[in-house]
């Protein structure tokens, strides 16, 4: 019933509603010790599109990361990824995860690195020759052809988190889950890791959800979680976000929603509620209602390409 | 909105999403080529780091070589303590080496990073006792060889028996180190394990006074610690010709050991972590 047409939903048509969401939570909640990290989280992560999660230090980001990925205990609520509870066996082969820290290893070359995690992912010897071309492909998208056979614990910082996100990209995973990606890396490499984000999204069909303290990074997805304190202040596009307050960048829009909830008395359990304008949720909701409807909407909006909103931050990009 | 579940473990699907996802194939408990993959892996790793592998095979040889000749009076004890060493040596070193290899796995997140992938647990956990063995086969080849036909170690069973008790210590020894290496947060503690987790059992085992010499607890004690199976395995090929009895109990205690502290070592690999 819930899915009629073929899966790659056109998240690029503006026009059509979100399709059933890539994550779904609702009373998210985790408690790591005696902390509560997230409280009662709801919101939805559209396909096909990145979504940045952006917040402070500390405020959650790689919590709810860990939630979506399964790696996290003591998570309560609902959580759904590609339409299936967190943490389910058989998503593990579907989503791809970069950790803050790279998690690669050290005394292995760049290529032995991803030999072994792709024969994880794609095992037997049948699949030997497919699994070369993917390795090679992934060291190749993250620009890592000229390290290949250099050991992981030679290379810099930002080598060695640039192997460790080739490593998500193997086996084309729906789902990449990148927790600070781009930290510490140079403006170019940042613009060519983004330029990469845009074109595994437009062309593989993924969902990316991507975390950042950097605001700037905030300019460059289609859509924003912003997150302080373990909740969500706002689910929007960078636009609307910009406009709802009338600033210039989303960090102004940002610090405007943090001076709001603290303004609402230190209430932040109604902000949370309100800031995020009801509308992303609502959209989520209403989504499974709609797509039969909509269906046939979206299979013939796909002739549009994918511009309008893919091609939207990179053309800023090369504007500054 | 109200429907409340709990996504951790193996819940039931929260209704309505899931139910149209189709049915996609549940990752194996146990793959082969998941698990010579990780063998693989663990031996490239290794090679990297030709030290190690030269501390590992050499140190043995070189401690059997001095205690053939501080025992140069004596051959008869040489025998006995040299048997027993050769069960006893790739116990500790794969103990050591596993450890702080799987210590490693944990802090780096590449160890979360596979668990969040299809890797089944016992995959790992094999791929590990594979490629250690492996490394235990040569180290403890080259010891026993050095040991029979070049220090005049007196073997009256077949040196295959030695090799092969000498291949279920490693395994005891990376199950045990594997099991630890969960208690430790840093390379110091799991290095610290070693005196709290060997040093009893190489004092009890019969190395140093015949078992029953000791006081009867101690005694008892002992008979529940694998490393005196090791070293009883050890002499009865040293006395007998044949596969005797107690040889074959004392093999079956090890590798049973070996296998129940995999099991409780697979226990300590959480997909999911606070």
């Amino acid at each position: 019933m819930m899915i009629i047409r073929s899966r790659p939903p056109d998240p690029s048509d503006p026009s059509t509603p979100i399709d059933q969401p890539a994550v779904r939570a609702q009373e998210l909640t985790v408690v790591r010790g005696t902390r509560t990290v997230l409280r009662g989280l709801e919101f939805a992560v559209p396909r096909g599109q990145i979504t940045g999660l952006l917040g402070p230090s500390g405020c959650g980001k790689s919590t709810l990361m860990r939630s979506i990925v399964g790696t996290q205990a003591k998570v309560t609520g609902t959580l759904d990824v590609l339409g299936r509870p967190a943490g389910d066996p058989a998503l593990r082969s579907r989503i791809g995860y970069v950790t803050q820290a790279p998690s690669v290893y050290d005394d292995l070359t760049v290529r032995q690195n991803l030999d072994y995690f792709a024969a994880i992912l794609d095992p037997g010897r049948a699949a030997a020759e497919r699994r070369r071309a993917d390795v090679t492909q992934a060291i190749a998208d993250v620009d890592l052809t000229s390290h290949a056979d250099a050991l992981a614990g030679n290379l810099s910082g930002g080598q060695r988190s640039r192997v460790s996100l080739a490593v998500a990209l193997l086996g084309t995973p729906e789902l990449l889950v990148l927790d600070e990606p781009t930290v510490g890396l140079d403006p170019v490499l940042r613009r060519d890791l983004w330029n990469l984000f845009h074109t595994i999204a437009a062309e593989r069909n993924a969902t990316l959800l991507v975390s950042s303290h950097v605001m700037d990074e905030a300019e460059r997805c289609h859509r924003l979680l912003l997150m302080r304190e373990g909740r969500i202040l706002a689910d929007d596009t960078p636009d609307a976000l910009r406009a709802r307050f009338d600033s210039d960048t989303v960090e102004a829009a940002f610090l405007r929603l943090v001076d709001e909830a603290t303004a609402a008395g230190n209430q932040p359990a109604k902000d949370a509620e309100r800031a995020p304008d009801t509308k992303p949720a609502k959209d989520a909701k209403s989504a499974p209602d709609d797509e039969t409807a909509t269906g046939g909407a979206s299979a013939a909006g796909d002739g549009q390409g994918t511009d309008p909103r893919t091609g939207d931050p990179t053309r800023k990009e090369t504007a500054r | 909105m109200s429907t409340t579940s709990t996504t951790s473990g193996t819940s039931p699907a929260s209704p309505g999403t899931s139910a149209s996802a189709a049915p996609a194939p549940r990752p194996n408990a146990l793959s082969l080529s998941r698990t010579t993959a990780t063998a693989t892996r663990v031996l490239r790793q290794l090679r990297h780091d030709p030290r190690t592998i030269a501390l590992m095979i050499l140190i043995p040889c070189v401690m059997l070589f001095l205690l053939r000749y501080v025992f140069d009076g004596s051959p008869a004890t040489f025998d006995s303590i040299g048997a027993s060493l050769l069960g006893i040596f790739p116990l500790i070193t794969m103990f050591l080496v596993t450890s702080i290899a799987t210590l490693r796995e944990r802090t780096s997140g590449t160890l979360e990073r596979l668990l969040a992938m299809p890797l089944g647990k016992g995959d790992l956990i094999a791929g590990y006792a594979l490629a250690f063995g492996a490394l235990a086969i040569v180290q403890s080849a080259l010891a026993t060889g050095l040991a029979v036909w070049f220090l005049g170690l007196d073997v009256t069973g077949s040196p295959w028996l030695l090799l092969l008790v000498a291949l279920l210590d490693a395994l005891l020894g990376t199950a045990l180190g594997l099991f630890v290496s969960a208690f430790a947060s840093s390379e110091f503690q799991a290095v610290q394990f070693m005196p709290a987790v060997i040093f009893p059992q190489l004092l009890l085992c019969g190395l140093f006074t015949p078992r029953p010499n000791m006081h009867p607890v101690l005694e008892a004690i002992s008979d529940v610690l694998p490393m005196s199976y090791a070293v009883d395995g050890m002499n009865e090929v040293l006395k007998h010709t044949d596969m005797t009895a107690d040889f074959v109990r004392d093999a079956v205690v090890v590798a049973g050991c070996a296998l129940l502290v995999l099991t409780l070592g697979a226990a300590t690999l959480r997909r999911r972590t606070v």
